[in-house]
């Protein structure tokens, strides 16, 4: 589990990084730290694994105080960096096996895991290479493997699929939503959005250290762009002309052949705006949720914290 | 212990099959080293041709152990980049990150570095000294002794953990390889220059004499091995990324420190000064009972050991009355030929150098300084002795009037160079090594503005002024 109250990092006596960043994630919960290069996500991550003593606040993670168990912190904590820091002149097999020395696990446990961590990201045929001869995408999948070496109970992965095909990036999103079910505690800080949507159970979008909004996706969607809106798809144009909405629900937009409204309530409200439709013989196709997308989430929030108007 | 030993030897044993898979440092490496002793031989066997044609017996007697020195050094010399880029390498290659997030404590990643870093220039240096030895024992060249050699190869020991332990400070300090690379030079040209003083040993002095450069150097080093200890941590390595001369911050956090909280001078000098007065209680006694056992040993020394060297016989004494005598008859003109002001900026001036020294040195050297000084003092006060007058009252009237100032100068003038120099090698959670060095700093120059300067001012008045005519007093028969 990691919790946080108030941690806050300043740099030179005048520049904080990180500022009163506030967060708690339970085992079996992902959450999706957001936010532009140089936001604070990398030093919140080095804070969580005890390699910068925060200024201000505190954090506890997997049980230990960061600025007073820092070798225990470490030794619970997986940890994929922004940079694959792979050793290039190690094999792939080598390079796990000295992070399972590092780590202090027993020789047959350092071979089972490397075996299988390398099995499983598809490096077998690539563990006796070394590892300066990868891809991109390989690279990245060494370096996932690392931080998975000790099977740790709390993972800080810093873009853990970038540079990577779309089959390692789906083969790596599975893997953490695995860890995810098995009770891990999961921190992601990404720019990918798509893939912070499929993945966090929650997500906190960080600017200038600071944390302007967090919550689920649901809840960040409906803070940030309002309540839900539904669409009515007609079969050819109609004019439902005056129609009276029940209360909760509010007309948003029409065209010949649909209407867009905003509804509170959808479970309450959904059926009645249906009903109302059918009874005036509207040639409905479909009525459904307009997906919305936690990009515009993301990209008006940002633009409200920099004060310029946001482009839908 | 075993756990400690086996993660510096995990540490280790990576940058060894690191580097030793690199042709890029490997190749080099063994060229330079093999072929250097053969240069060396053949230059032996020239110089051995020229003095047997032109004479310089001392320099044959002592070529081969000299050469043997400098080819010790000179691998150690360029096998120092790989000590050199042990942190700042790793931090450039972005290769640090998961090393510095590992259960690997501190002094793991440390050690094992340094052990990398000594031991590859040793092997190389070793490596180099055979091969010259092998190739120099088949030349009518009288062969160093096997107490010469092992000597020789300590020396070469000390060497390369001094050099290789200031590298690896350097490597931790600097942000960029390119940075560490420049630094070098503060590395190997002072250690040049210590193998130009070695080789004066080697070539004028007893061999035994090259005991006390084994144990300054290996002191130095040990001490350089703290300091890297002691300022090795994770967050400098990741929290500054790009290092810039910020003068105005230096100079604010240096004048923060010098004048505290004070608001007036008065104020600085009742509420501030006696704070970093309190500071320094423990270095003042180190240096107070240093200084006592130097006096005394000193004193000993000439009272029991001059008279081996030289022989005091009556006449000889008288010679030496005669020539004291004549002295003190100057004494009265002394103010206009030495004037105070020249006491006072030599005093002065000597107590900055000091400082300087100890400051590169963690103290020792400055700390030497001093203890030359006091070994003076116990030096004149026993040839008092050997002369026939009372060495209590040389003490009394012709250094303590002077010296009841200017010794309390110079004793904290002293303790507080000492402090600073420990401060250095001492870990400081919460500043950096250039944070420490700036507030030890501008401890020092509290003392040495506040107390010692005006404390020499009034010495330098009473040894020009007052100490002769006491002399005069007390030696009337001079």
């Amino acid at each position: 589990m990691i919790e946080t109250n108030d941690l806050s990092k300043q740099y030179n006596n005048d520049f904080w990084a990180v500022d009163g960043v506030t967060l708690n994630v339970q085992p079996g919960q992902i959450l999706a730290l957001l936010g532009q290069n140089g936001a604070g996500k990398t030093t919140t991550v080095r804070m969580l694994t005890a390699l910068l003593s925060p200024t201000r606040g505190w954090a506890r993670v997997a049980g230990y105080d960061v600025t007073k168990n820092p070798q225990e912190i470490r030794s619970s904590v997986g940890v994929l960096t922004e940079q694959h820091g792979l050793y290039m002149r190690m094999t792939g097999i080598e390079y796990l096996d000295f992070f399972g020395k590092v780590y202090g696990l027993s020789p047959v446990a350092r071979k089972t895991r490397s075996e299988y961590l390398l099995e499983y990201f598809g490096l077998a045929e690539a563990a006796k290479r070394r590892s300066g001869e990868y891809s991109k995408g390989m690279k990245q999948k060494l370096a996932l493997a690392r931080a998975l070496i000790h099977d740790p109970s709390v993972l800080l992965l810093d873009e853990p699929t970038s540079a990577m095909d779309p089959e390692s990036s789906r083969l790596v999103r599975d893997e953490i939503a695995r860890l995810r079910s098995s009770q891990r505690t999961i921190i992601i800080c990404t720019h990918n959005l798509a893939e912070a949507e499929s993945l966090a159970d929650y997500i906190a979008i960080i600017y200038r250290g600071r944390i302007l909004l967090k919550g689920t996706l649901d809840e960040l969607k409906r803070a940030v762009l309002g309540p839900v809106e539904f669409e009515a798809k007609f079969a050819e144009p109609f004019d439902v002309g005056e129609l009276e909405l029940p209360e909760g629900a509010a007309l948003v937009s029409r065209s010949g052949t649909s209407l867009r409204f905003r509804v509170e309530a959808p479970q309450m409200v959904n059926p009645r705006i249906v009903h109302a439709l059918t009874s005036r013989k509207a040639p409905l196709v479909s009525f459904q949720e307009v997906p919305r997308k936690l990009e515009q989430v993301y990209l008006k929030t940002m633009a409200e914290a920099q004060g310029v108007t946001y482009a839908a | 212990m075993r756990r400690n030993l086996e993660a510096i030897w995990l540490v280790a044993r990576r940058e060894f099959t690191d580097q030793f898979r690199d042709w890029r440092i490997v190749v080099p490496m063994i060229l330079l080293v093999t072929l250097f002793p053969f240069i060396a031989d053949d230059t032996t066997r020239q110089a051995v041709n020229f003095m047997n044609r032109f004479g310089g017996d001392l320099i044959l007697d002592n070529l081969v152990p000299f050469a043997v020195l400098v080819i010790g050094f000179f691998p150690l010399s360029f096998t120092l980049v790989v000590a050199l880029e042990s942190f700042v390498g790793e931090k450039e290659r972005g290769t640090i990150e998961p090393l510095l997030s590992s259960p690997l404590e501190d002094s793991h990643m440390y050690l094992g570095k340094l052990l990398v870093g000594i031991t590859t220039p040793l092997v190389f240096s070793y490596g180099s000294i055979a091969i010259y030895l092998f190739l120099i024992s088949r030349r009518p060249v009288e062969f160093p002794s096997l107490y010469m050699l092992a000597l020789i190869f300590l020396l070469t020991f000390a060497h390369a953990v001094l050099m290789v332990s200031s590298a690896i400070v350097i490597s931790v300090q600097a942000t960029t390889i390119r940075a560490a690379n420049l630094l070098a030079s503060f590395v190997v040209v002072p250690v040049a220059f210590l193998l130009q003083g070695e080789t004066i040993l080697i070539f004028w002095g007893n061999e035994d004499v090259l005991w006390f450069a084994i144990l300054a150097v290996t002191l130095l080093a040990g001490l350089l091995v703290r300091l890297g200890l002691a300022h090795f941590r994770r967050e400098y390595l990741l929290g500054r990324e790009i290092d810039t001369l910020n003068f105005k911050l230096i100079w604010r956090k240096f004048k923060e420190r010098f004048v505290g909280g004070a608001h007036s001078v008065v104020e600085w000098y009742t509420r501030e000064l006696p704070v970093t007065f309190r500071e320094l209680k423990r270095p003042l006694m180190i240096v107070t009972g240093l200084a006592l056992v130097t006096v005394i040993a000193s004193y000993l020394w000439v009272v029991f050991n001059v008279p081996h060297y030289v022989n005091l016989t009556p006449e000889i004494k008288n010679d030496i009355r005669t020539q004291l005598s004549e002295n003190i008859t100057r004494l009265s003109s002394l103010g206009e030929e030495l004037p105070a002001h020249l006491v006072f900026y030599n005093n002065a001036r000597v107590m900055v150098i000091s400082l300087l020294l100890g400051l590169i040195s963690f103290g020792t050297l400055g700390m030497t300084v001093f203890l030359g000084n006091m070994g003076l003092i116990g030096g004149v006060l026993g040839a008092a002795n050997l002369v026939g007058y009372s060495p209590l009252l040389t003490f009394a009237t012709g250094i303590l009037p002077h010296g009841i100032f200017e010794l309390t100068a110079i004793f904290l003038a002293t303790a507080a160079m000492l402090k600073a120099g420990a401060l250095l090698v001492t870990p400081q959670p919460e500043k950096s090594l250039g944070e420490t060095f700036l507030l030890s700093l501008a401890d020092w120059f509290r003392v040495f503005l506040g107390l010692v300067l005006p404390l020499l001012a009034v010495a330098a008045l009473i040894e020009i002024y007052v100490t002769p005519e006491l002399i005069k007093l007390a030696f009337p028969f001079l």
